[in-house]
C-alpha cells in the first residue's frame, strides 16, 4: 500500500510497467519522458509533478520532483486530483478525460496517437498497485 | 463528466430551405470534382444567391483527404475569410471542410494537430460549419471526427475536436437519390457498423445508446430497398437519418474493432471505408461474444429490436451476425479479404502492419473486447479466408 502521488508509489508504479509484458510490447518503439502534473484542487494543495521517463517498453526512472525546472519533459499531462484518480483506477479513459477537456496533454500529438496501446497498459499498470488515495 | 455533441438538424423534404434562413455573407464550400460534376452544388448555391450570400467553391478533396489538400485548402479558406465553411459530398468532404475550418482559426497549426489537445473557438471570430451529405454512410454531418490520410505511412489519422461538431446538418433527400448503387452498398455498411459498435461500445451510455439502436434497426431495413432502387425516397431518406445517427452517437460513445481493423485494411490497401469496416463487423462481433458477456447482452438487445428473436442472448446475437452476412451478401459486398481481390502473399507481408495500426486505433480500445497482437493476428486470417472467429 502507498499512498498516491509519493516516490514510495513511483516506485511501485516503476515496477509495474518494467514488469508489464504487455506494455513492453506495446511500447517497443516509443521513446519519450513526462511530467504527470496534478493540479491543485481536493486534497491537493499545490501543483505536484511526477517525472516518468519511458523508454523502448521500460520504464528508466520515475520520482516526485518538487523543482520543476529540472527536467524538460517532451510530453505533459495535466488534470486534477480527482481525475487521476479516476484515470488510474479505469472510471474514466484518459483519452476520453482529454476530449471532454478534463485532462490536457502538451507534446507531439502526432507520436502520442501511434501508442494508444501504450497509453492503455500504462493505466492498466496503475491499476495493480495498492493505492492510498488522499480522500 | 460526461458530454454530448449534436448539431441542429434539418431533414426530409426541401430541408435545403433551411439556407434561407441562415445568417452571414460568404461561404466557403468544400467538395469534390465529382460532386460538381453530378450537379449537386447548384440546388445549395442557388439557394446561397437567394439569400444574398457570396460563395467560393474548393474542389480538391479526394477519396481519404491527405494532408496536403488539407493545407491547401486551409491556405484558401484563409484567403477568402468567410464566416460559413460548408462541407458537401461524402464523409471525406465533410471531414476536409472540418479540418478546414479549423485551419481558419488557426492557420499556424499542421493538420496533424488538428485535434482535442488544441483550442480553435472559431465560432467566437463570427465562423460557422455546415455539413450537407450526398451519401448515407459515415454520418460526419453529425460527428466531430476528421479521418485524413498520411501517404508518407499509409496510415488513417483519427483527429477532430468536439468544437468542430457542424452548427448545421442539412439531410436533403434529394442530394442522396443519385448515388451509384456501389456507393450506396459501400456506405450503407458503415451505418450498420458504427451503429452497432457505438451500442456495444465501452464508452457508450444510456444517451448514446437511443440513435444507435434505431440507425441499426433502419439500416437493416431500408439498406437492401435503397440499393435495389435508388429511387425509393421512402428508402433514402431512411437511410439518410439512419447514418446521420450513427454518427452521431458513434462520436459521442466511440467506434470499436470492425472500425479498427477496418481502418487498418484500408490504410494500406485503399478500399471504401464503409466496405472494409463492414467486411470485419461479423468477425469482430463473433470475436466479441465469444469474449464478453456484457456485450453479448448487448448485441443480442440489438437482434431482439431488429425482429431478430431467435432464444437465448447467444442464439439471438449469432441471428443478428448472420443476418448482416445474408444483408452484405445481398447487396454484393465481400465477405472475405480473398474476396477484394487482395493476394494471400501480400497479406501475410503485411501483417505486421495490419496488427500494428489496429492495435494503435482508439476504436480498437473501445471495443467490448479488446485484443492483443496474438488474437489480432488470427482474426486477420480468419478474416482472410472467411472463417468464422471460434477464439
Ligand atoms: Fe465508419
Amino acid at each position: 500500500m502507498a499512498k498516491f502521488f509519493t516516490q514510495e508509489w513511483c516506485d511501485l508504479y516503476k515496477e509495474a510497467i518494467n514488469n508489464s509484458a504487455a506494455y513492453e510490447e506495446a511500447a517497443k518503439t516509443w521513446e519519450g519522458d513526462f511530467y504527470f502534473i496534478t493540479e491543485p484542487g481536493g486534497p491537493i494543495k499545490e501543483k505536484g509533478y511526477m517525472y516518468v521517463d519511458l523508454w523502448h517498453g521500460k520504464c528508466r526512472g520515475c520520482e516526485v520532483v518538487t523543482d520543476p525546472d529540472k527536467y524538460k519533459p517532451a510530453f505533459t499531462l495535466a488534470a486534477p486530483y480527482a481525475i487521476w484518480k479516476q484515470i488510474s483506477t479505469k472510471k474514466l479513459d484518459s483519452t476520453k478525460a482529454l476530449i471532454t477537456k478534463q485532462s490536457k496533454l502538451t507534446g507531439d500529438m502526432a507520436k502520442v496517437m501511434r501508442y494508444t496501446k501504450a497509453a492503455n497498459e500504462l493505466t492498466n499498470c496503475t491499476m495493480t498497485i495498492q493505492t492510498e488515495w488522499l480522500d | 463528466m460526461e458530454n454530448f455533441s449534436c448539431p441542429f438538424i434539418a431533414y426530409g423534404d426541401n430541408a435545403l430551405d433551411y439556407l434561407a434562413q441562415i445568417k452571414g455573407k460568404k461561404a466557403f464550400i468544400v467538395t469534390d470534382k465529382n460532386i460538381v460534376k453530378l450537379g449537386l452544388l447548384k440546388p445549395v448555391t442557388d439557394k446561397l444567391n437567394a439569400t444574398n450570400i457570396k460563395w467560393e467553391i474548393f474542389d480538391e478533396v479526394e477519396a481519404e483527404p491527405s494532408l496536403d489538400t488539407i493545407k491547401k485548402g486551409g491556405i484558401a479558406v484563409g484567403k477568402y475569410q468567410p464566416d460559413w465553411v460548408i462541407g458537401i459530398g461524402g464523409g471525406s468532404c465533410m471531414d476536409a471542410a472540418k479540418a478546414i475550418i479549423l485551419l481558419l482559426a488557426r492557420p499556424e497549426l499542421e493538420p496533424e494537430a488538428l485535434s482535442v489537445l488544441e483550442d480553435f473557438n472559431f465560432r467566437d471570430k463570427g465562423k460557422k460549419l455546415m455539413a450537407i451529405p450526398t451519401t448515407s454512410g459515415t454520418g460526419s454531418e453529425a460527428s466531430w471526427a476528421i479521418v485524413l490520410s498520411d501517404t508518407k505511412d499509409n496510415r488513417k489519422l483519427g483527429l477532430g475536436t468536439p468544437e468542430v461538431m457542424p452548427d448545421v446538418a442539412i439531410l436533403d433527400p434529394v442530394m442522396v437519390m443519385g448515388m451509384p448503387p456501389q456507393v450506396t452498398a459501400d456506405t450503407g455498411m458503415d451505418v450498420i457498423c458504427q451503429a452497432i459498435e457505438a451500442y456495444i461500445s465501452s464508452w457508450g451510455t444510456s444517451i448514446t445508446a437511443g440513435p444507435a439502436l434505431i440507425a441499426t434497426r433502419l439500416a437493416l431495413q431500408y439498406l437492401p430497398r435503397a440499393y435495389k432502387d435508388g429511387k425509393d425516397v421512402d428508402a433514402r431518406k431512411e437511410m439518410m437519418n439512419a447514418a446521420m445517427m450513427g454518427g452521431l452517437s458513434g462520436c459521442n460513445s466511440m467506434f470499436g474493432l470492425a472500425h479498427g481493423t477496418g481502418h487498418a485494411l484500408g490504410g494500406i490497401f485503399h478500399m471504401p471505408h464503409g466496405r472494409t469496416v463492414g467486411l470485419f463487423l461479423p468477425y469482430t462481433l463473433e470475436y466479441i461474444i465469444n469474449g464478453s458477456e456484457e456485450a453479448l447482452v448487448k448485441i443480442a438487445e440489438i437482434a431482439r429490436y431488429c425482429g431478430l428473436n431467435a432464444g437465448s442472448d447467444k442464439e439471438c446475437a449469432k441471428a443478428l451476425i448472420a443476418r448482416i452476412r445474408t444483408l452484405a451478401k445481398e447487396i454484393k459486398q465481400p465477405l472475405s479479404v480473398k474476396e477484394c481481390g487482395i493476394d494471400k502473399a501480400q497479406w501475410e507481408k503485411e501483417m505486421e502492419g495490419l496488427v500494428n495500426r489496429a492495435l494503435n486505433e482508439v476504436m480498437t480500445m473501445t471495443a467490448p473486447r479488446v485484443p492483443g497482437t496474438e488474437d489480432l493476428e488470427k482474426l486477420f486470417r480468419y478474416a482472410y479466408d472467411g472463417k468464422s472467429i471460434d477464439f
